[in-house]
């Protein structure tokens, strides 16, 4: 009889540890994570990217967003201008809008009056600026990590980005492992 | 529920009447520390997904949520620190 019980509690405890490697290795695959592939660089999305990722941190969730491809236009700090680009990289610079302030909407752009309207709106409203909004999402501690290769893909250089604190240059495998570890992940 | 509340008395009270989504969210982030165990909030907000919003951070940071009452212009939101 003692010796069956003690089996069962041998067994029970494999059990338990077996339990609690899976609940350790689920802790660690999902964290309260949330990463965002922002690709796109139009003003409404970047906005979208940015209010997504305050609320979310405001709630606790570590927030990482990987910007890439036209969304780079959104991080260029109008104030610099970076020496000794090649022929090619100018023409993107003068071509791509210097900074947030500059984007176009994904609809209804009219040439730029439907920012300038939406703008005005957002003030009416109180709604953040994207400025303030950035602004902000340093202090909540998101972290951005900027696409290597997209900024090699435009010419852009590291000197023309805003100054931002939590500010890093990567590649696909850094979202890809953020965004693994991620319960939320998002492609805007 | 609505007369409990507005005997309530807080003990701090967050403005967020002058920002839109996720304005008051953050400020009632940022004051919450602030407060010790136990106190209470109460945030006003103008914007009416405050409503909704504020109940579910609660839910997943851990504050008690205990409700709202609508003024002519805004709401009052109440909740206990964790």
């Amino acid at each position: 009889m003692e010796a069956t019980q003690e089996i069962t509690i041998q067994e029970l405890q494999l059990q338990i540890d077996a339990l609690k490697k899976k609940v350790n290795k689920l802790e660690k695959s999902r964290k309260d994570q949330l990463s965002i592939a922002v690709v796109s660089g139009d003003m409404d999305k970047v906005l979208a990217a940015m209010v997504i990722s305050l609320a979310a941190a405001a709630m606790d969730t570590q927030v990482k967003l990987f910007f890439s491809f036209w969304s780079l236009s959104a991080l260029r700090d109008p104030n610099k201008s970076p020496k000794g680009k090649d022929f090619i990289s100018k023409m993107f610079g003068i071509m791509l809008p210097k900074g947030k302030d500059k984007l176009s909407l994904s609809n209804m752009n009219m040439g730029g009056m439907g920012p300038l309207m939406i703008k005005m709106l957002m003030k009416k409203q109180h709604v953040m600026s994207l400025g303030e909004m950035f602004k902000q999402a340093g202090e909540l501690g998101i972290e951005i990590t900027i696409c290597e290769m997209s900024m090699g893909l435009m010419g852009f250089k590291s000197e023309e980005m805003i100054d931002y604190p939590h500010l890093r240059y990567a590649g696909a495998a850094t979202f890809v492992a953020d965004a693994g570890e991620s319960a939320i992940q998002l492609f805007i | 529920m609505a007369t409990d509340l507005k005997s309530l008395k807080s003990d701090l009270v967050v403005d967020a009447r002058g920002t839109a989504c996720p304005g008051p969210l953050l400020a009632a982030k940022k004051a919450i520390g602030e407060l010790e165990s136990g106190e209470i909030m109460e945030i006003l907000s103008a914007d009416e997904g405050t409503k909704n919003d504020i109940p579910r951070w609660c839910d997943k940071v851990g504050h008690e949520y205990l409700g709202f009452y609508d003024e002519d212009s805004f709401s009052r939101l109440f909740l206990i620190k964790e």
